[in-house]
């Protein structure tokens, strides 16, 4: 179901005073429930709940080789599917724009900020490295699931456990798993979406919200440092704008951190 | 065949099911949902219709379509399986359409269709009959009329011993006669609407199976029917 136009206006309305029809401010999140360890044949997963959107987020890994140009290094690689279960509007068939989108925003917030050591996934250079895989899977979408899958993937890779290799044979014993945790760097990146809605800007909208956002721009950052930005949307964005956002952001992501701050 | 009791990996009695857990209401978008979970394997599914058929040419005027699709998530077992269809999903999600059509009254819903989504969070065999399990009753919570619930279980023969909801350990069984997988779904008066084998077994020890699986799907009838009561006497 869309949205309809008395209902966007009035969403406009309200903001335009500051105020949201579930009474929260602009810059306030849902509530967040987690859960890790979902899906047990998993390397590492997580259930992350956002108000009504939900997300599973599971890693896989694998031995393969290193690209050429970094030999000495992991890869990673980030899908997401919008399961036709968590929405009418999503369909069966192969990955849309908005579920290729979805996974390379939550790819680059990852990569971009380093928080893999990828060197500690080589076994032997040029040869064998390790292939982290995250998989993203909608199960129900109440909007902002840019955010939700971000903080899906990054407690599920926190959850890690490395597979057993058999160096002799050179094949994974899946299905069992060492006690090494993936190895990670201590700042944890967040990708926040900030989504203009008539001349405001909120996080964290609902369905009916984003649907009416003329534009959205998404910003990983750890601590301060920005290490991947996406805007999406038709609309252009003032300089003003843009810092409007900016000056939300660390508040922002201390509330978030400091809501999911147990699990990572 | 031996007279002495057949020990299983898990402990379990022969007829003995793994620990069943069952919710429905678990994705609020859809118009029913429902979890179903054997052990360690879980099955969640979704509802969405009766509504518009499209494409056009594919509507039955007679009837409603019911449209399933069975899907793993790439996590859901051991060796990550690359997302999307597969030449198995394709035939579980058909299997699975099979088992439930027959109870459902799709008269009703003449040139609409009923999509009925199955996503396998964690595998740890039996998932198609997680699957249907959890679909019956995701049809029954989104109020489409129904003669009958469906129940669906797996029964196994491990060399020569038949065993009731098989699990991983069990479906790779090598000893003797190795395995043999039978997934059934029953009607809960009886009626078959989906049997599978895979392996090699004897008319009469099939025989034998079929009544096993009857036992089992009325422990699970009971199972599901609590999980849809519980439902509406929360609201």
């Amino acid at each position: 179901m869309e949205t309809s136009k008395i209902t966007g206006d009035r969403i406009k309305k309200y903001l335009s005073e500051g105020k949201r029809f579930d009474g929260r401010k602009p810059e306030e999140f849902r509530n967040i429930e987690i859960e890790v360890g979902v899906s047990k044949n998993a390397e590492g997963s997580a259930r992350v709940k956002i108000g009504n959107t939900e997300v599973i987020a599971g890693i896989k890994m694998n031995m393969g080789t290193p690209y050429p140009d970094s030999p000495d290094k992991g890869n990673m690689m980030v899908t997401a599917e919008l399961l036709p279960l968590s929405s009418s509007r999503f369909e069966s068939g192969p990955p849309r724009f908005p579920a290729i989108e979805l996974a390379r925003v939550v790819d680059r917030a990852i990569r971009e900020s380093k928080v893999i050591q990828f060197e500690k996934l080589c076994i032997e250079k040029g040869e064998k490295v390790w292939t982290v895989f995250i998989d993203i899977y909608t199960i129900n979408d109440d909007g902002n699931l840019l955010d939700a899958a971000g903080i899906a993937a990054i407690i599920a890779l926190k959850n890690s456990k490395i597979p057993k290799y058999d160096a002799k044979e050179g094949k994974v014993l899946f299905g069992e798993l060492t006690k090494d945790a993936l190895p990670l760097e201590k700042e944890i990146p967040l990708s926040l979406t900030f989504h203009k809605i008539g001349d405001n800007f909120v996080v964290d909208p609902t369905r009916e919200e984003e649907d009416v956002a003329e534009t959205r721009v998404t910003i990983g950052s750890s601590n301060g440092i920005i290490s991947s930005m996406q805007k999406g949307g038709c609309e252009s964005l003032s300089v003003e704008e843009i810092g409007n956002a900016l000056d939300m952001l660390e508040g922002v992501w201390k509330s978030v951190s400091e809501k999911i701050k147990k699990f990572i | 065949m031996t007279t002495k009791i057949f020990k299983r990996p898990d402990g379990r009695k022969v007829d003995e099911l793994r620990e069943m857990e069952a919710k429905v209401g678990i994705v609020p978008n859809a118009d029913g949902s429902a979890m179903f979970r054997f052990g360690e394997t879980i099955a969640i599914a979704a509802v969405y219709g009766p509504k518009e058929h499209h494409p056009r040419n594919k509507r039955d005027p007679e009837k409603g379509t019911l449209r399933c699709e069975y899907n793993m998530l790439s996590f859901s077992v051991t060796d990550r399986i690359r997302p999307g269809p597969s030449r198995r999903s394709t035939e579980i999600s058909k299997i699975t359409q099979w088992a439930l059509e027959p109870v459902v009254m799709t008269e009703k819903y003449a040139n609409r269709v009923i999509d009925v989504h199955i996503n396998i969070l964690q595998a740890n065999a039996s998932t198609r009959c997680a699957g249907i399990n959890a679909a019956a009753m995701a049809l029954a919570h989104a109020g489409i009329p129904m003669k009958d619930l469906v129940s669906s279980v797996s029964i196994g023969k491990l060399d020569k011993q038949l065993v009731v909801d098989v699990n991983k350990y069990e479906e790779d069984w090598e000893e003797g006669e190795g395995a043999t997988d039978i997934p059934i779904t029953m009607t809960s008066k009886g009626k078959l609407t989906h049997i599978q084998l895979d392996g090699k077994i004897t008319a009469p020890q099939l025989k034998e199976a079929i009544e096993l699986a009857r036992k089992a799907t009325k422990e699970i009838y009971e199972v599901q029917k609590k999980a849809l009561k519980d439902s509406v006497e929360t609201k």
